[in-house]
C-alpha cells in the first residue's frame, strides 16, 4: 500500500490537491499513480493564466511505459507551475507528494473539500486493485 | 505458387486447435448489418503474366514526352545505383520496423535520413517521413493547432499548391479548423505583409509559408516568418527539398526561424511514376517534438555501451496514446525514404547544390528563349527557383494540346485554379533539360503561336458586295 497523506485531498483520476495557507490549491499526481506509470521522462504543464474546469485535462505525464493526462481536480485559474518538475520529471517518482505540478486559484473556496479524503482514496485504490 | 504462408491445411489445423469451425466465426461479434458483402466491383484475380501485360499497356499510354511540367512533381536524374540498392532484400520493405533487435540496418538508415532532412531544413528534429507533401502540410496544420492551443484558424496563402490546399481542407475541416485564404500580389506573385494584415484574425494559430511558392516565385520568407511570430502565430514552412541546397533553410528564416518545415520528398530520388507513390517530410524545432506526428528513430547505446537505433518518443503515437495520439499516422513511406537517403548520400551537399543551380539556370534559359516569342510574356517580376508563370495570347489548353501533339509537355495550365490570371501556364526546366530541348520547345511554340497570327489557311474571301 502506497502512503497517502491525511492532509491532502484526492481525485478518482489519481491527482492530489493541497490547500495552501494563501487559499491556493497545489496539484500533483499520487504516489500510487507514479508507481503504476513507472519512470517519468516528460511532464507537460499548463500555461499560467489558463482557466480550468474540474475534470479538464491540463497537463501530461509521460513515462517509459505510457503517457497520461493530468486533470484539474477543481475549477480555477492556473496561477503557478512548477518548472522544477518539468525540468526533472523523475522528481515525481522520488516524491509524488512533494512534486506539485501547478497551483490553482479556486473558483469556489469549498470545492477542494468535496474531493476524496485519504481514507476514501485508499479505498478507491484498493477496489481498483481487484 | 501462392505467396501466402498459410495453406488450407494449416488454417484447418489452427481452427481445430481453438475449436472453431470456420474463420468467419471469429468475427461473430461484428453485427451482420456492419459487415460488407463480397466486393462486387473488384474483378477476379488474374495471372502474373496477364497483370504484367496489363500494366505494360497502361504504362505505354503515358507516352514518352519531353517534359517541362512541374507543379509539384519534378523530373530529376536519379543515379542508377539508387534503386539498385533499394531493391536489395535487406531494404525491400515499405514498412517501419518495430523490432529494434531485428532491424538495426533499416533503423540506422531512417536515422541517417532524419539527420539529412534536419540538416537540409535547418531544424532540430525530423520524423521518419509521412505519406506525401500535401498530407504532411495537413499534419503540420494539425500540429500547429495542438501547439498553439488557442487559435483554430490557419492563414493559407493562395500561392500554396492548389491541390495541397484541397487536401489540407479535406483533412482538417471536420476538426473545426478553418483555412483563411490569403491573396497574392498580382505584380510579384508573392504573399505580401499587407495581404496578411488584412486577413489575420484573433483566433489564428499559424501561417503557411511556401518557398518557392506554387508560381515558382521566391517569397520574402524572413519578413513572413517574423510577421507570424510577432502575431503570436507558428510559421509553417512548405518547401521544395532540392531548392534548400541553394536557398536559406527554414530554420534560419527571420530572427527565430520557422517552427515546422514540410514538403514532398519526390524530387529526392523518387521517379514521377504517373503520380506516385511519393513521400512527405516533416521537421520541427525541438520544443514541438512531442506534438510531431509519425515515427521518430533515435540513437542510443545498448547494455554493453554499443551504439544502437530504436523507435523513440512513442508516447505520441496511437498504440500508446490511443485517441489522444498526435496523429493516426504511424507508418511511413519507408521504401521511398530509403531511395531518398541513398540519393542524398550519392549526391552529397555539393551534388544537391549543383542540381539546384542547374535547375535554376535551365529555367532562366528556357524563359529567355520563349519570352522572345511574340505573344509570350512573364507574369510576375520577382525571382523564381525552377518554375515560372508565362502568359500566352491563345487559349492555354489549346496550346498545351498542340504541344503534346509534338511530344512536349509544355507546362501546367493555370486557368482552372487562377482564372483571374487569364491564359497562363506554369513552366519548369530541371537539370535534365538541355539546350537542344529548349530550342525544340521554342521552335514548336513559335510555330503554334504564329499559326494563330496568320489567317486561316483556306480563308473565305469576303468581297464587298457590289
Amino acid at each position: 500500500m502506497s502512503k497517502t497523506p491525511n492532509d491532502l485531498r484526492y481525485t478518482k483520476s489519481h491527482e492530489w490537491a493541497k490547500k495552501e495557507a494563501d487559499g491556493t490549491v497545489a496539484v500533483g499526481i499520487t504516489d500510487h499513480a507514479q508507481g503504476l506509470l513507472g519512470d517519468m521522462v516528460f511532464v507537460e504543464l499548463p500555461k499560467v493564466g489558463t482557466q480550468v474546469t474540474a475534470g479538464k485535462e491540463c497537463g501530461v505525464v509521460e513515462s517509459v511505459k505510457a503517457a497520461s493526462d493530468v486533470y484539474a481536480p477543481i475549477a480555477g485559474e492556473v496561477i503557478a507551475v512548477n518548472t522544477a518538475v518539468s525540468d526533472t520529471p523523475e522528481s515525481v517518482n522520488k516524491d509524488a507528494y512533494g512534486a506539485w505540478m501547478f497551483k490553482l486559484k479556486p473558483s469556489a473556496a469549498g470545492d477542494v473539500d468535496k474531493l476524496l479524503d485519504a481514507k476514501a482514496y485508499e479505498a478507491l485504490v484498493a477496489s481498483e486493485a481487484h | 505458387m501462392p505467396f501466402i504462408p498459410h495453406t488450407e491445411a494449416d488454417i484447418a489445423a489452427m481452427l481445430k486447435a481453438i475449436g472453431v469451425s470456420k474463420i468467419d466465426n471469429l468475427f461473430d461479434e461484428i453485427p451482420p448489418a456492419l459487415r460488407s458483402a463480397a466486393l462486387k466491383t473488384i474483378p477476379e484475380g488474374v495471372s502474373e503474366m496477364d497483370v504484367a501485360r496489363l500494366m505494360q499497356e497502361r504504362a505505354e499510354t503515358d507516352g514518352h514526352y519531353l517534359n517541362f511540367l512541374g507543379a509539384g512533381a519534378y523530373e530529376h536524374h536519379i543515379p542508377a545505383a539508387v534503386w539498385q540498392l533499394v531493391t536489395r532484400g535487406e531494404f525491400y520493405s515499405a514498412y517501419t520496423p518495430y523490432q529494434a533487435e531485428a532491424s538495426q540496418g533499416t533503423l540506422q538508415l531512417l536515422y541517417e535520413y532524419q539527420t539529412m532532412m534536419a540538416s537540409l531544413t535547418g531544424m532540430d528534429v525530423s520524423n521518419a517521413s509521412l505519406y506525401d507533401g500535401a498530407s504532411a502540410l495537413a499534419e503540420a496544420v494539425l500540429m500547429a493547432v495542438r501547439t498553439h492551443k488557442k487559435g483554430h484558424k490557419i492563414l493559407m496563402p493562395r500561392t500554396v499548391h492548389p491541390v495541397w490546399r484541397k487536401v489540407v481542407h479535406a483533412i482538417v475541416k471536420n476538426q473545426k479548423i478553418e483555412l483563411i485564404e490569403v491573396d497574392y500580389d498580382r505584380k510579384g506573385g508573392h504573399t505580401s505583409i499587407a495581404a496578411l494584415d488584412k486577413s489575420v484574425t484573433d483566433d489564428c494559430a499559424a501561417l503557411v509559408i511556401p518557398q518557392p511558392n506554387f508560381f515558382g516565385v521566391l517569397e520574402d520568407v524572413d519578413a513572413l516568418t517574423d510577421w507570424a511570430h510577432a502575431k503570436g502565430l507558428l510559421a509553417i514552412a512548405c518547401v521544395n527539398p532540392i531548392s534548400l541546397a541553394l536557398l536559406k533553410a527554414p530554420g534560419e528564416w527571420g530572427s527565430k526561424g520557422a517552427d515546422v518545415a514540410v514538403g514532398d520528398g519526390q524530387p529526392l530520388g523518387v521517379p514521377l511514376s504517373s503520380g506516385g507513390p511519393y513521400f512527405g517530410f516533416m521537421a520541427c524545432k525541438q520544443e514541438f517534438v512531442r506534438q510531431m506526428p509519425g515515427r521518430i528513430i533515435g540513437r542510443t547505446v545498448d547494455k554493453d555501451g554499443k551504439q544502437g537505433f530504436t523507435l523513440t518518443l512513442q508516447a505520441r503515437e496511437q498504440h500508446i496514446r490511443r485517441s489522444k495520439a498526435t496523429s493516426n499516422i504511424c507508418t511511413n513511406q519507408g521504401l521511398l525514404v530509403t531511395a531518398a537517403t541513398i540519393h542524398m548520400s550519392l549526391l552529397g551537399p555539393e551534388g544537391l547544390e549543383r542540381v539546384a543551380a542547374q535547375c535554376h539556370a535551365n529555367t532562366n534559359e528556357l524563359l529567355g528563349g520563349i519570352t522572345k516569342i511574340d505573344g509570350m510574356q512573364r507574369v510576375f517580376d520577382r525571382p523564381v527557383f525552377h518554375e515560372a508563370v508565362v502568359r500566352v495570347n491563345m487559349p492555354v489548353a489549346d496550346l498545351l494540346r498542340a504541344m503534346e501533339g509534338q511530344g512536349i509537355l509544355a507546362g501546367y495550365g493555370l486557368t482552372h485554379d487562377y482564372p483571374e490570371l487569364g491564359e497562363c501556364m506554369l513552366v519548369c526546366a530541371t537539370e535534365t533539360r538541355t539546350r537542344a530541348d529548349f530550342e525544340k520547345y521554342a521552335l514548336q511554340l513559335e510555330r503554334i503561336i504564329s499559326k494563330r497570327r496568320l489567317d486561316p489557311p483556306c480563308a473565305v474571301k469576303v468581297t464587298p458586295s457590289a
